[in-house]
């Protein structure tokens, strides 16, 4: 008999998660690619402006950008241990995993959101309020900052959204040790918004802190 | 994967994150910023490799992941080249 989750074009469940598996790598070579174009421009301006980037590197809230790298980190691992956990066919051990790193991802956020807050506060945002004005290029910087960090907290919400719907249909009792695609696709999307956030980290927050 | 092995992954990016941020305090200078990409990468290969399970994941499926760090590499390597090469026109 047919599993209930295999679609008519494949022959088997194995067959359809090879295929499931190669266009999500395929999505995200293109996300990488997307990414990429923002962190050559980094990579340009910062070769350019040397010292405008140390000198608006420091003004970034290393705290909170330290807070989320744990928490991103972190979150990598429960994600991990709720695709394990399925495997074994503990369903129940393994919508608590992924409930954890729902958990992980909204407090992400939200410590992104008072760091964009305070950001405001100590207008560093570009544009005529700007306070590192006497930096020339340090606009550059702060531009590149928002514009990166945005579209990742984008990926945050999207894997947030993700995880939503694969926690519904774990309740549901949707997933076993035989079929649990979803579950290990939103863990290898979940890993890719770990490898931004590991590479924005140190760009954005640790330029020239010693002084 | 065994939750020990994820465990010790874990540990790993852990380490990785705490040698930035103390190396971060250093003066390194502009020489910073390859060393942290440089552990950056390490762990980014800890991440694809164990959370993402591209270790074990088929062949094609790592060609289709090694293509497009391929192509990004074309976009850093022709761009930079074209950034950097211009002041000899001059």
């Amino acid at each position: 008999m047919r599993h209930a989750a295999l679609k008519v074009q494949f022959d088997s469940l194995e067959q359809q998660h090879e295929a499931s598996r190669l266009g999500l790598w395929l999505f995200l070579a293109t996300e990488y690619l997307f990414f990429g174009g923002l962190f050559l421009a980094y990579t340009v301006y910062h070769l350019l402006y040397p010292q405008a980037f140390a000198e608006a590197g420091k003004h970034t809230n290393l705290l909170c950008g330290s807070i989320n790298a744990a928490l991103l980190l972190t979150s990598g691992l429960t994600m991990s241990l709720g695709v394990a956990a399925i495997r074994r066919g503990a369903s129940d051990i393994s919508a608590l995993w992924i409930g954890l790193t729902i958990l992980l991802a909204l407090a992400f956020l939200g410590v992104k959101g008072a760091e964009y807050a305070d950001d405001i506060h100590k207008h560093l945002v570009p544009g005529s309020a700007f306070a590192l004005s006497q930096v020339p290029s340090a606009q550059i910087f702060f531009y590149l900052y928002w514009l990166m960090t945005a579209l990742h907290a984008l990926h945050v919400i999207a894997g947030v959204g993700f995880m939503l719907i694969v926690l519904w249909l774990a309740k549901r009792g949707k997933f076993s040790p035989q079929y649990h695609s979803p579950v290990e696709f939103a863990g290898i999307y979940w890993g890719f918004v770990d490898v931004i956030w590991i590479f924005l980290y140190p760009l954005l927050y640790l330029l020239d802190r010693h002084t | 994967m065994k939750t020990k092995h994820l465990v010790l992954v874990w540990l790993g990016l852990v380490a990785g994150f705490i040698a930035t941020l103390l190396l971060g305090q250093w003066r390194l200078g502009f020489f910073y910023t390859p060393v942290a990409v440089f552990i950056a990468a390490a762990q980014a290969f800890l991440v694809v490799a164990f959370f993402m399970e591209a270790k074990y994941s088929s062949r094609l499926t790592w060609f289709f992941a090694a293509a497009g760090i391929y192509w990004l590499g074309i976009l850093f390597v022709l761009s930079l080249g074209d950034y950097f090469s211009r002041a000899w026109l001059k």
